[in-house]
């Protein structure tokens, strides 16, 4: 069985039953430019102030975005029973999950990449800096699904599972927010900002290597 | 290819819900599951189909265990559960052509729609299927039974929320099935209008 057919066959159901749900489709993003909005009105419209806080604020953003539709992520296919069937597909579950997660990561990550540039330009960010939220963005918001799909596969089918969800993933998503934050305020300081992109490339092959294999072992262990 | 089972038992939490079930389902037999509610029917299925994990025995497919090769054990069974594994946002066409590209033997869509002319959903096959009916969603669903080649059927009630016409198609496909040396495990608290099949009683 092709492996890419495989995640190309979840990623693109996935992504139909999101366009079909056009509510979720675009909490996640509401969510982030809510958020994101929400914190000059409370510590003021001093353009610097804004400017130094913005990286940190659009990550945490970002992060509480991700965080938001983890819980839907593999409850519905728990739920009407398709989760059962496709733990029995010829194909490699592992693989089934993977997809399952990149089609998370394009619904929710994704969107939040492409809408920094016009926050960012809210927060006074000059053009550069914006181009390296994006980048260090585009690099850790998988991180962020990947992880996630560990702490919703755990807690599937727990009473309070999006609660335990937060507390499981928030302390694990620290890294990335360290890195994606840092990249942004070395960048301004003039310091070499290689080593924070190489870090957070390094958290996605992790990720990617383990994410969806320990994701799949967890979820087999709901289904049981 | 033959079903083997042996002193198998299962335990749900604190509850010891059957011990040392043995039974072997060879091509051209079906077998009745039996048993009051909560005697362990489901269970017993669900392990068959490889979804679990039993306290103590074995199950084997083509005598390996299913453990060893559960690659060629899932190409080989379908099982099919109480819930209907439908995505409710799409049509039953597409969740067929979707299911058949997951099970490996990806269906054309006018295979797809004689299936369905089959079961009586012609003309509904591009409605969204949470505007079905009950029974309608239980047909979407048993269309797979034509759409996977499979040898080993693992069904759990399919018998559920059909009319006469329906149930009737279902015993042609069951007839069919065994007549090509397929294997048939079925739990159904209906009595089963098939002839020569072995029970076991939970």
């Amino acid at each position: 069985m092709n492996l890419f057919t495989t995640v190309f066959i979840m990623v693109r159901r996935d992504l139909i039953l999101a366009l079909r749900h056009k509510s979720e489709l675009l909490t996640a993003l509401f969510f982030f430019v809510i958020v994101v909005n929400l914190l000059p009105l409370g510590v003021g419209p001093d353009p610097k102030l804004l400017s130094k806080i913005a990286p940190g604020v659009l990550w945490i953003g970002a992060l509480l975005a991700t965080l938001l539709g983890l819980p839907r992520l593999f409850a519905h296919d728990y739920q009407d029973g398709s989760l059962e069937q496709l733990s029995l597909s010829p194909h490699s579950f592992t693989l089934i999950v993977l997809g399952k997660i990149m089609a998370h990561w394009l619904v929710a990550g994704l969107p939040v990449v492409l809408i920094t540039p016009f926050l960012g330009i809210q927060f006074n960010l000059s053009g550069p800096i914006i181009a390296v939220m994006m980048a260090t963005l585009l690099l850790g918001t998988p991180v962020l699904s990947l992880i996630g799909s560990i702490g919703a596969a755990l807690t599937l089918g727990v009473r309070g599972g999006g609660v335990l969800l937060s507390l499981l993933i928030l302390p694990l998503y620290i890294p990335v927010l360290i890195f994606g934050a840092g990249a942004a305020e070395a960048y301004r300081s003039g310091l070499d900002m290689s080593g924070y992109f190489w870090l957070l490339a390094a958290l996605d092959i992790l990720a990617l290597f383990f994410a969806p294999w320990v994701s799949a072992v967890a979820l087999k262990v709901a289904l049981e | 290819m033959n079903l083997s089972v042996s002193n198998l038992s299962c335990q749900r939490g604190e509850r010891l819900l059957f011990e040392n079930i043995s039974f072997e389902l060879n091509p051209h037999q079906w077998c009745h599951v039996t048993g009051e509610n909560g005697a362990g029917k489901t269970s017993l299925l669900r392990l068959c189909a490889g979804l679990t994990n039993p306290l103590s025995g074995l199950i084997k497919w083509g005598g390996i265990p299913l453990k060893e090769d559960t690659d060629r054990f899932h190409q080989d069974t379908l099982y099919l559960g109480h819930a209907n594994a439908l995505k409710e946002e799409l049509s039953p066409l597409e969740n067929l052509q979707l299911m058949s590209q997951l099970d490996g033997s990806p269906a054309t869509e006018e295979a797809i729609l004689t299936v369905l002319d089959r079961w009586g959903l012609l003309g509904r096959e591009e409605l969204p299927v949470r505007v079905l009916s009950a029974g309608q969603r239980r047909r979407v669903l048993l269309s797979r039974l034509t759409l996977k080649p499979c040898p080993l059927w693992i069904l759990d009630e399919p018998f559920n929320a059909l009319d006469r016409r329906a149930i009737q198609t279902l015993y042609e496909l069951f007839n069919q099935h065994l007549e090509q040396g397929g294997l048939l495990l079925i739990t159904s608290h209906q009595a089963i209008e098939m002839t020569d099949g072995m029970s076991v009683n939970l």
